[in-house]
């Protein structure tokens, strides 16, 4: 079973938030990486961007296929994660801590509400995960 | 006998049937390995194509025959630690028929990953146990079982085309780049004089090696560009691991093939920058006598 940390929130297209104060960080699970097999190319907003939730924000390729990224949550992106452009395999090595992709001032906190919780996506997971 | 070539089935028109390795198994006996995907495909052209033949006899061994691929710098010394005789001496693209891990076995010095190694045909039902040896045999090399997304990186590195992606029904021989598997002067077959004219005429565009210069993945059927117009698409492409390249084979105009000329890839809606470049990406391997 991937791993799951409990402390953050799910979407149903594998991408974990983080609250931070005011902020959100973003990635993707470690499900989702192990599904992708190697990362090999990170797509990612600028700093600044207007991202909304359920609405893709970038792109992940693995070697085997392409797949958007979908914000958890509405709002500006305040960081991004530079390194992942040039390193893209951190996502499979660290996918919760390096391998972070953005973070986000949400615009609207009833979306964080909306998010899985993590044994809600655990749950989903063991459903099949789609 | 022992002989093994790749070669291509061919419609009239010089457009690709199928892919394939050709075994002489005997003095008129042939052995055609196809795209596992093409089977049905193959067996009705092939039938078809020798219908009236006098004693072209076919027989489709699909059902009952499992292949293994064995490639890497340590497939030599495995298989010949556990085949009957001593597999150094098949060359490249030469078989034997043997035992391996006392499974009766085709041991044919092949693959299509541009690594040395084999292709091991076995009867199906014993496919298992010579999987098992291999792998049981091997632990100690560090083998390992891969995919067909490992399997593509390898084959693209090599830019040998794949069925389905880089060649299929509206591609000919000689734009794919395979005209050495299509010369008229060796007899006749189907597609030789589409081909000979093809020849004569020169082709209209080129399947070639593109080398993203950032990073980006082109990925089959994107556009590929020159001042933002479309003058080819993309077939294949991934990042290279053994090249740590990002790269690509594509369908060029003729005029813009040859390596060096700077091009584009159309990539969700971007430009991104690719160059011709000379194919192999990555050094072939394989053990040439």
């Amino acid at each position: 079973m991937a791993n799951v940390p409990g402390n953050l929130k799910y979407t149903r297209e594998h991408e974990w938030a983080k609250q931070e104060g005011d902020r959100v960080r973003v990635g993707i699970t470690a499900y989702a990486q192990e599904q992708l097999g190697d990362v090999v190319f990170v797509e990612l907003p600028k700093i600044g961007a207007k991202v909304a939730a359920t609405k893709n924000f970038g792109v992940v390729e693995s070697v085997k296929a392409v797949s958007d990224l979908f914000a958890p949550v509405s709002g500006e992106v305040v960081e991004v994660n530079g390194e992942l452009p040039q390193k893209p395999e951190t996502v499979n090595q660290d996918p919760y801590g390096k391998g972070w992709m953005i973070v986000v001032k949400p615009s609207n906190q009833a979306e964080w509400d909306q998010l899985l919780t993590a044994q809600q996506y655990e749950e989903f997971l063991a459903q099949g995960g789609h | 006998m022992g002989q093994i070539h790749y070669s291509l089935l061919c419609y009239p028109n010089g457009t690709i049937v199928d892919d394939l390795t050709v075994y002489r198994m005997g003095d008129a006996r042939y052995l055609l390995t196809v795209n596992a995907g093409n089977i049905n495909k193959d067996w009705a052209w092939v039938t078809e194509q020798t219908r009236d033949v006098k004693d072209a006899r076919w027989r489709n061994a699909s059902e009952g025959t499992g292949l293994i691929a064995v490639q890497g710098p340590k497939a030599e010394a495995l298989v010949g630690r556990l085949a009957d005789r001593d597999v150094s001496r098949i060359g490249y693209y030469r078989f034997e028929r043997g035992t391996v891990a006392e499974v009766p076995t085709l041991i044919s010095r092949t693959g299509y990953t541009g690594e040395d190694g084999f292709e091991l045909y076995a009867p199906a039902d014993q496919t298992e146990k010579l999987w098992t040896a291999l792998l049981t045999g091997g632990r100690g090399d560090g083998i390992a079982p891969i995919g067909l997304g490992a399997r593509d990186t390898l084959r693209l590195e090599m830019k040998y085309p794949l069925y389905g992606n880089d060649i299929d029904e509206t591609t000919n021989a000689l734009e794919a780049g395979l005209g050495w598997v299509v010369k008229p002067a060796k007899g006749d077959f189907t597609g030789r004089e589409a081909l000979a004219k093809v020849r004569a005429e020169g082709v209209q565009r080129k399947l070639i090696g593109l080398e993203m210069t950032e990073r980006a993945v082109a990925r089959h059927g994107y556009p590929v560009l020159k001042d933002s117009g479309a003058v080819g698409t993309v077939t294949s492409g991934s990042y290279a691991p053994s090249a740590d390249k990002y790269i690509a084979m594509a369908y060029v105009e003729t005029a813009l093939a040859s390596a060096g000329t700077e091009l584009a890839v159309e990539i969700r809606g971007q430009a991104k920058p690719a160059r011709v470049v000379k194919t192999p990406f990555y050094p072939s391997r394989v053990k040439k006598a």
